[in-house]
């Protein structure tokens, strides 16, 4: 027990930490801890402190920050102590800046002189500290400052302090790589150092800079490789062997570095192969250790140019990692299958039934690896399967950062392999549904633009159909309490476009349902906008149809309440509509035309258009326009924005101004983005729009009025052209993108043009897939007698596999004796099977000559063959299953059994049967090594004390300390 | 890289952290606490990794101890594993089969070993008998300078006496 009192502590400081561990609450802890806080801003600010005493202050300091307090009060000093001439005190000092100060923190600048001159140092652990704080605490603007000397330390003679500098040089890359460029000969040189801990902190760097540029170092795949096979034939000093390992660190960081060099290049790839092929050999996979070297290896065999022997001995050891009873086994081996399907798919098939148990597991961490890896198998005869899984789950989870990245992954999944319209909207909606405040915004609109342009098929009708789907399935849905935001809108605009457009549903009853979202989201300004502008929409498809259109009274009411709205984007939609209200269905069929959200809008960049008056201004006697850039030097800018902010509400005074010393296109700005309200809102009471009308309109305005959907203002390049930042108000981007709808009857531009092109990319790669997954279907069909399994066939199997397996675990049940949850936990695993087919395609197995027709007929054929087969398969492994099921119980009840042990143990009556028990369910996978564990556990329970008091024994500190 | 190691009872109490890549105090706190939340109710089967917030945490369980490493998503999992046994590995053979005690009133020691284990978020050594030598000769200066204080001080008591 000497340890306590042997370290130079005082009686105060243990007794501190003693009451710590005492604490029986989280409060009364803190209340320990803010008094202490109190007395060590008493005595810390006291100059007359010994020295000695301020290193246990500063100790205490940094005890109070590590349990979550503040302590900067203290920072000074620490910083003070770095500077202290002897090294006991500078390491502390060190110790504790390095703990409390981060690299942008305002007291690095009083440190750096410090490490300049402890850089200097001729003892080689001074030295050692300052670069243990330079790795900490420089940033991008101090690098400059130390980094002379960092250098010159890389031929310094004790090789801990070439470590560290090579380690603050890799520290310097990362902050900024620029800083060091001229330096990466020297990481080459390091790589060749005599002392192999050097050599292996150098491949930290060189990975890094490979990653960033693989092509200039192409040259050391040579050196690599050599490195690689001197380590892999134990030549280091034995002192880098880790559980008969050789150097297996070092291992791991080659390959690597040969992984990201290989990749892609045959000829580097090809004079791997023999050394890979060594290491596979020699890697031993009963140290957790030796595996990681073989996961490692894994990797880099599937990044590297294909070679089939070596992605065969991948493979066995994948299998031998998915068939493993460790749980990290089985999630590596699912990431390694991951990567090795890359390759060759059909490495998958044999693991189906190993890849649905990792799905089954309870442990979420390896069924989201499944997921991950079950993405990359999805082709579009199982997306269906996959996705519903994955939505399932989503479902059933509450950490939202893995809920957005899962959702997002659904729709990509979605978007790329869907196999029916229907399939797909019903989809998207229970993806937004339930996680639609979480997915980006670029999904609504991806998903507006697919409904908008269809599949991209040439069938026109198939189209039809995915829009009447989607009016009809949002119909059904939009009354749901909840809905989130962004899924509203893309409702709104989907009925705007298209609630009308096959006839089903009449114009008024769709405006209502909008009027009710609008009204049950009275909140959301988003939400609001894009319903009124829908049923804008909706009303001027009916005016161009030749149809009257009359009002309901709550739309009325709608109209009225957003015309006075504090926003003034609300404000000018509803003007908007009642302005194409009263208008006569020529001119709205050429605002409004039906389903153009999809027409190209061209865009006249240069402006041509407004050459006529600029030409005309000039004559005047105006100004010629000076571009931004130029002008900047000669006109305050603030000024001329500032005459300019108030915008939209002063423009229309302004113009008189203009033709004095404003350069002329300025002016087209203005109209381009008011052209809806200047010329058509006829509305008097709006001060804004009074203005508007009272202003002489400059002639460009009738030239851009007539709204054909060819012909239009690209508001992005107007704004970016004359450098203003906006028209709308920050809060509601979106909301002043749909303002542009409005004239244009489209979606965005901007997402549009850029999503045309992701849209463009995800097609190729689906073509691609589809010729894959022809592929395999052709191999399916040879192994499956053309089962084509996507339609019906997963339900019906599913039940077949579900009632035959019940009797038979009936049969088990009566005579095993067991639970019947147990066989109930167990049928759950053993529905998956059917969906199999639909995962990896033909189990082999099965003979390949069976008449689809049967098996449309009930049972099927390959079904039958497969459940019994499963059957056979669950029932061959299920009583070691069910041992470990029953074995798992005890560890599982958790906290209690442990409970006991620790009670046992402070009660000091340990149990030779629970101490084993607990050493078994602690670390199980690895076996060699052993010595701290147990060492711990004696330790432990020599000691008889829990380290922790438990409430059994709250005074177990005072006896301890005696 | 490894961005942060925590040290944690299974009580939840905090026994040492080191961060590798800035965080804000605040955050801190909530990064112990929701990681605590996570790692300490896991069954003892299940995979020693936790993902977390698009990086994987990755646990092993000592006694009563909990080491937890931050990494990123393409880091080696089972490379990290090995890096904590490795520095417990160092820590049992520095203070002689180590026990929770000694971290809690040694902290400092156990930081400076892991100074010498791991710096900037990477495995800097990973030969045991390097980094022991290098913690003996730093212990042996604080040793001299120890004595050389209390025979100071004795020279002055004896002195002033």
């Amino acid at each position: 027990m000497g340890s306590q009192g042997g370290w130079g502590q005082s009686k105060e400081f243990l007794d501190l930490v003693k009451s710590i561990g005492e604490a029986r609450s989280k409060a009364e802890e803190d209340r320990i801890v803010l008094r202490e806080i109190e007395t060590l801003k008493r005595r810390i600010s006291d100059p007359e402190v010994p020295k000695r005493k301020m290193k246990e202050y500063i100790i205490r300091l940094v005890y109070v920050e590590m349990l979550g307090h503040d302590a900067s009060f203290g920072y000074i000093h620490a910083v003070k102590m770095a500077h202290d001439d002897s090294l006991l005190l500078k390491r502390t000092g060190y110790l504790a800046v390095t703990l409390f100060l981060d690299e942008d923190h305002d007291l690095i600048i009083l440190i750096v002189n410090t490490i300049q001159k402890d850089l200097r140092s001729d003892n080689y652990l001074v030295v050692c500290a300052a670069l243990n704080a330079v790795c900490r605490l420089i940033n991008e603007e101090t690098i400059p400052a130390v980094l002379p000397q960092v250098v010159e330390l890389l031929a310094h003679p004790k090789e801990a302090v070439r470590k560290k500098a090579i380690m603050a040089l890799h520290r310097f890359y990362q902050r900024s790589a620029h800083s060091v460029s001229h330096l990466i000969s020297n990481f080459r040189k390091r790589l060749c150092d005599n002392d192999p801990g050097v050599m292996g902190a150098t491949l930290c760097p060189l990975f890094d800079l490979v990653t960033g540029d693989v092509s200039s170092y192409k040259d050391l795949v040579v050196s690599f490789v050599s490195i690689l096979k001197q380590v892999a034939e134990r030549r280091l000093p034995k002192s880098y062997d880790y559980h008969q390992m050789p150097a297996p660190f070092i291992q791991i960081r080659l390959l690597k570095i040969l992984a990201l060099l290989g990749s892609g290049d045959k000829k580097s790839s090809e004079s791997m192969y023999t050394v890979l092929g060594d290491v596979f050999r020699k890697g031993e996979s009963s140290s957790n250790i030796g595996n990681a070297v073989l996961y490692e290896c894994i990797c880099c065999v599937s990044s590297i140019y294909p070679n089939q022997k070596l992605i065969d001995a991948a493979a066995e050891v994948t299998s031998r990692f998915l068939k493993s009873d460790s749980h990290n086994l089985k999630y590596m081996g699912i990431d390694a299958l991951g990567r090795l399907i890359k390759i060759n798919p059909d490495i998958a098939e044999e693991h189906q039934l190993a890849v649905i148990d990792c799905l089954e597991d309870p442990d979420d961490t390896l069924k989201r690896k499944t997921f991950e890896l079950l993405q990359k198998m999805t082709k579009s005869s199982n997306v269906e399967v996959i996705v519903d899984r994955m939505i399932d789950y989503m479902i059933s989870i509450s950490d939202n950062h893995y809920k957005t990245e899962i959702a997002s992954r659904c729709v990509e999944l979605a978007e790329q392999f869907a196999p029916s319209n229907q399939w797909f909207i019903q989809t998207m909606n229970k993806v937004f549904e339930h996680a639609g405040d979480l997915v980006n915004a670029k999904v609504a609109h991806n998903l507006m633009r697919l409904i908008a342009e269809g599949f991209g098929e040439e069938d026109e009708g198939a189209d039809n159909q995915l829009r009447s789907s989607a009016v009809e399935s949002y119909l059904r849905i939009m009354g749901e309490p909840k809905l989130p935001s962004l899924f509203l809108q893309v409702i709104c605009w989907v009925l705007g476009e298209y609630g009308t457009a096959d006839g089903k549903f009449s114009a008024s009853y769709i405006t209502g349902k909008l009027c009710d979202v609008a009204e049950a989201h009275s909140n959301d300004d988003t939400v609001k906008a894009y319903a009124v502008t829908a049923i804008m929409k909706i009303c001027a498809f009916e005016i161009s149809a030749g149809r009257k259109v009359e009002l309901l009274p709550e739309c009325q009411s709608l109209i009225d309440e957003l015309s006075a709205s504090h926003s003034t984007d609300l404000q000018q939609r509803a003007y908007e509509l009642q302005a194409v209200l009263g208008l006569n269905s020529h001119s709205v069929e050429s605002i409004m035309p039906v389903d153009a959200s999809c027409e190209d809008i061209e865009v006249d960049k240069s402006l041509s258009f407004v050459n006529n008056f600029v030409q005309q201004s000039l004559e005047k006697g105006a100004r010629p326009y000076i571009p931004e850039n130029e002008r900047s030097a000669m006109l305050n800018v603030n000024n001329f924005r500032s005459q300019d902010q108030p915008g939209a509400l002063t423009h229309g005074l302004r113009f008189e101004a203009y033709e004095l010393a404003k350069p002329p296109p300025l002016v087209t700005r203005t109209p381009a983005s008011f052209i809806s309200s200047t010329d058509l809102v006829p509305v008097p009471e709006s001060t804004y729009a009074k203005e508007i009308h009272q202003a002489p309109l400059p002639s460009p305005v009738p030239d851009i009025a007539p709204v054909e959907p060819g012909v239009k203002l690209r508001l992005e390049g107007v704004q970016k052209k004359w450098g203003r930042p906006t028209y709308s108000s920050p809060s509601a981007p979106s909301a002043s993108t749909s303002g542009i709808q409005k004239t244009t009857n489209g979606i965005t531009y901007g997402p549009e043009t850029m999503s045309s092109q992701t849209r463009a990319v995800s097609y190729d790669s689906k073509k691609q897939h589809v010729e894959v997954s022809a592929e395999k279907q052709k191999l399916a069909a040879s192994l499956f007698g053309g089962s084509s399994k996507h339609d019906k066939r997963p339900t019906s199997s599913h039940k077949a596999a579900r009632t035959r397996p019940t009797s038979a675990e009936k049969l088990r049940e009566a005579t095993a004796n067991t639970a019947t949850e147990v066989t109930v936990e167990k049928i759950a695993p053993l529905q998956p099977p059917p969906d199999l087919l639909d995962l990896g395609g033909p189990i082999p197995e099965i003979a390949p000559s069976v008449d689809p027709f049967m098996q449309l007929e009930g049972l099927l054929g390959p079904t039958q063959g497969i459940s019994s087969e499963s059957t056979v398969s669950a029932n061959a492994s299920k009583p070691s299953d069910l041992m470990e099921t029953l074995y798992a119980e005890m560890p599982s009840t958790g906290p209690s059994g442990t409970d006991m042990y620790s009670s046992s143990l402070n009660s000091g009556v340990p149990t030779n049967a629970n101490k084993s028990s607990q050493m078994v369910a602690q670390i199980p996978s690895v076996k060699k090594g052993p010595n701290p564990r147990d060492s711990l556990q004696k330790d432990a329970v020599a000691r008889q004390v829990g380290v922790t008091p438990t409430s059994q024994n709250p005074n177990l500190f005072s006896d301890l300390l005696g | 890289m490894i961005h942060f190691v925590l040290l944690i009872s299974r009580q939840g109490k905090v026994r040492l952290t080191k961060w590798y890549s800035p965080y804000a105090q605040k955050e801190r706190l909530k990064v112990i606490r929701e990681l605590s939340g996570v790692i300490l109710t896991r069954g003892p089967k299940l995979c020693n990794f936790v993902e977390w917030r698009g990086y994987k945490v990755v646990y092993k369980r000592y006694a009563s101890l909990y080491f937890c490493m931050c990494i990123d998503q393409d880091d080696n999992e089972l490379e990290i594993l090995e890096i904590i046994h490795h520095f417990v590995e160092i820590l049992d053979r520095y203070f002689g089969s180590v026990c929770e005690l000694d971290l809690i009133f040694n902290f400092h020691k156990a930081y400076y070993i892991l100074d010498e284990v791991l710096i900037a978020g990477e495995l800097q050594e990973s030969s045991k008998k390097t980094v022991a030598r290098l913690i003996a000769a730093q212990d042996s200066l604080v040793e001299t300078a120890k004595e050389e204080a209390s025979s100071i001080s004795n020279i002055i008591a004896q002195a002033t006496k």
